[in-house]
């Protein structure tokens, strides 16, 4: 059975403990590097990462991209949506198909 | 478009031949390859997209629920009412396929069946807003598990198109037009051979005449 962990600042993912989800509040871009690499590690299949910590270890994530497992999913913190989520997708579509032809702007 | 490095014989061309035959197949399999992967990406492309924004919406309503609860209760009060969660969520994995790509199939059972059973604390010391978060949370989960499932799988397919239309292009454009030159390379250079060949044979023939009749001593007797 795999483990589904929670990271992002805790103001935003303490909800999700009473889900049953295993959150870890980071503070920092170190923090939150040495969490994700720590949880790719152990058993987590499923990974939800809030946008704003998704930005600083954007590089970190981006390793994991083309692999099956773990999947690493942005969602949008308590500050609202930062688009890294909508942006992922743009570029999937942009890679596939060569252009932009989902999103009208 | 430049012709390899190869010696001109029957055998080579007889092996790039062939090789342009395999090429060709290759082409027209991986073309197709791509046109069916693409197909598929651009239906999962556009759940994906709608399904991101419904959840961004979604996430949104919580964490704006959150926030009022947490303007009515102390956050100490907060944090020990969510400490020990009543749920338990269990989730199962596995690797599905999709035109050969390994693409994640997620799915979950909760411990508990009873939907309104996912409130980890008594109902006196907290307040109503929270109640209504923690609900909106989990009516919001499943399609966080599906978009999970679908982001991945749309990223897995895009690695893959992207590859295989590399391949393709390669084919299209390198090595078959490469091969289709060095063949008409060799061929006619054996052709060249051919008939270097036979003019210098009917020279020999000449030459042995004359050595064998003495054409020219004769024309100048008579």
């Amino acid at each position: 059975m795999y483990k589904i962990g929670v990271i992002g600042d805790k103001d935003s993912i303490l909800g999700f403990l009473a889900l049953g989800l295993n959150i870890f509040p980071v503070k920092d871009k170190t923090e939150a590097e040495s969490v994700f690499t720590k949880l790719v590690n152990e058993e987590f299949a499923l990974i939800y990462i809030t946008e704003t910590t998704a930005k600083e270890i954007l590089p970190l994530i981006q390793k994991y991209k083309e692999q099956s497992f773990p999947v690493v999913v942005p969602i949008p913190g308590i500050k609202g949506s930062e688009n890294i989520g909508m942006q992922a997708v743009r570029n999937a579509v942009e890679r596939a198909v060569g252009a932009n032809i989902l999103f009208g702007n | 478009m430049a012709v390899m490095q190869i010696n001109p014989t029957r055998m080579e061309l007889t092996r790039l031949k062939n090789r342009l035959k395999t090429a060709r197949r290759g082409h027209k399999l991986l073309k197709d390859k791509r046109d069916e992967l693409m197909k598929q990406f651009l239906e999962l492309v556009k759940q994906n997209k709608e399904l991101r924004e419904t959840v961004e919406r979604m996430i949104g309503e919580v964490h704006k629920k959150f926030l009022i609860a947490r303007a009515v209760m102390s956050s100490e009060f907060l944090g020990e009412a969510l400490m020990f969660p009543k749920q338990k969520i269990a989730l199962k994995a596995e690797e599905g396929n999709i035109m050969g790509v390994e693409v994640p199939i997620l799915s979950f059972t909760t411990e508990s069946t009873d939907e309104s059973n996912v409130y980890p604390y008594g109902f006196a010391t907290t307040s109503g807003e929270l109640d209504g978060a923690i609900s909106t949370l989990s009516e919001v989960f499943p399609y966080m598990l599906k978009l999970a499932q679908l982001e991945k799988t749309v990223q897995l397919l895009a690695a893959e198109i992207e590859k295989t239309r590399r391949r393709v292009n390669a084919l299209e454009y390198v090595l078959i037009p490469q091969l289709t030159e060095t063949i008409k390379y060799i061929s006619m250079k054996l052709d060249e051979n051919e008939r270097g060949n036979l003019t210098r044979l009917m020279k020999v023939k000449d030459m042995m005449l004359e050595e064998a009749h003495n054409y020219k001593a004769r024309l100048k007797e008579e």
